[in-house]
C-alpha cells in the first residue's frame, strides 16, 4: 500500500514499511505517524534519528530490547526504558519507530 | 557430546573439522555421504583409524547399504548403528552437534 | 519480550564463507534472535566461516546487501563472546588484524572445551 507524501506516492510493504529506504524524508515519518493518529514531537525525533544512525552503522534495525538498552546508554536511563518508549510509540517502539525511520522491520522482532 | 557429519569428506571439510575439534571421548556418527569415510582403502584411512582410537565412531548402516559399502570393509573400531541406534546415541549424549 | 524463560548456553558455529550461500546471513539472524530472547550466546567462526568477519567487504558490485557491519551490532545485543579458531585463520593467511570485530582466538583444544560447555550447538 503506497503512502502519499507531498503528492508523491511511495511504495510500502504490507505492514507499511518503506520499500526503498532512500525515499525517506522527515515528511515520510510525519505522514506515517499521521496515519497512526500520532503527532511527532522532538522526543519522537530523537528516537527516530537514533535508529537511523544505528542502521547507518550496522545495516540492521535493532530489536526493541536492543533499542531500549542502546537508547539508555546514549540518552540516559530515563529514556532507556520500555515505559518511556511505549508512551512515545504506543503500537510498539521497535516496529513503529523503525517504520517511521524508514528502516526495515527489526530482526528478531520481539 | 555426539557429533554428526553427513557430508562426503572428499567434498567438504566438515569431517576434518569435526575430527580436529571434537573432544576426546565424544561420539561421532557418520551418516549420509560421510559414510564413505568409514571404509578402508581411502586416503583418509589413517586419519580415521586414529579418530577411532580417540572418539567413539559410529556409522549409519542404512546409508552404508544404500551406497554398496560392506560392513566387512569398515575400518576396525568403527561400529555400525541402525536408525534406532542413532536415536539412542542422540538420547545418551547431552547434546548433538550436527556439522551440516 | 516479557516473562522469565530458561537461559541456555547457545553456541553458533559458522563454517561457511559469507557470499556463496545463504548460511552466514541465516546464522546471523539466528544469533540476533537468540540474543533478543536473552540467551547466553557465543559465536564461533571456523573454516571458511572466518571470512564472514573479514574487514573491507563491499558487496555493491555483486548486488547483494552487505550484512557484515551487523557483526559489529552484536555487542549492542550483549553478544560479546566471539571466537575464532586459530588454525582456520592461519590456513587462510589471516590474522586478528584482518577481522572487523574483536574476537578471542582459540586453539583446537579450547574450541573442544567451548563446545563442551554449551547446552545447544547450532552449526551453519
Amino acid at each position: 500500500m503506497p503512502i502519499e507524501v507531498h503528492g508523491k506516492l511511495l511504495d510500502t510493504d504490507e505492514e507499511g514499511y518503506l520499500r526503498n529506504m532512500h525515499e525517506w524524508s522527515p515528511a515520510v515519518a510525519e505522514a506515517m505517524a499521521a496515519d497512526d493518529h500520532l503527532t511527532l514531537t522532538p522526543d519522537h525525533w530523537e528516537i527516530i534519528h537514533f535508529l537511523r544512525e544505528y542502521y547507518r552503522e550496522y545495516q540492521i534495525a535493532p530489536a526493541v530490547r536492543v533499542l531500549t538498552k542502546a537508547v539508555g546508554k546514549k540518552l540516559g536511563p530515563e529514556k532507556g526504558n520500555s515505559k518511556y518508549l511505549y508512551e512515545l510509540f504506543p503500537y510498539g517502539p521497535g516496529k513503529l519507530a523503525c517504520k517511521y525511520a524508514g528502516l526495515p522491520k527489526p530482526t528478531g522482532c520481539v | 557430546m555426539l557429533h554428526t557429519v553427513n557430508r562426503s569428506p572428499f567434498e567438504k571439510s566438515s569431517l576434518e573439522s569435526a575430527l580436529r575439534l571434537a573432544k576426546p571421548g565424544s561420539a561421532l556418527l557418520l551418516l549420509e555421504d560421510a559414510v564413505y569415510a568409514a571404509v578402508k582403502g581411502t586416503v583418509l584411512e589413517e586419519k580415521m583409524r586414529e579418530a577411532a582410537r580417540r572418539l567413539r565412531v559410529h556409522v549409519l548402516g542404512p546409508d552404508l547399504q544404500a551406497r554398496g559399502l560392506e560392513e566387512g570393509a569398515l575400518i576396525e573400531g568403527i561400529g555400525v548403528v541402525d536408525y534406532r541406534g542413532f536415536v539412542d546415541l542422540a538420547v545418551e549424549n547431552d547434546k548433538v552437534h550436527a556439522w551440516v | 519480550m516479557q516473562g522469565v524463560g530458561t537461559i541456555k548456553r547457545f553456541l553458533f558455529v559458522n563454517r561457511r564463507a559469507p557470499w556463496g550461500t545463504g548460511y552466514a546471513v541465516e546464522a546471523l539472524d539466528a544469533v540476533l534472535i537468540a540474543a533478543a530472547f536473552d540467551q547466553d550466546v557465543s559465536v564461533l567462526f571456523v573454516d571458511d566461516g572466518v571470512y564472514q568477519i573479514k574487514k573491507g567487504q563491499d558487496t555493491r558490485a555483486i548486488g547483494v546487501k552487505n550484512f557484515s557491519p551487523a557483526y559489529g551490532a552484536l555487542a549492542t545485543c550483549d553478544v560479546e563472546k566471539l571466537y575464532v579458531e586459530r588454525e582456520s585463520l592461519k590456513a587462510r593467511g589471516l590474522g586478528e588484524g584482518d577481522l572487523l570485530v574483536p574476537v578471542r582466538v582459540l586453539g583446537a583444544k579450547e574450541v573442544a572445551e567451548l563446545m563442551d560447555e554449551q547446552d545447544v550447538i547450532l552449526s551453519f
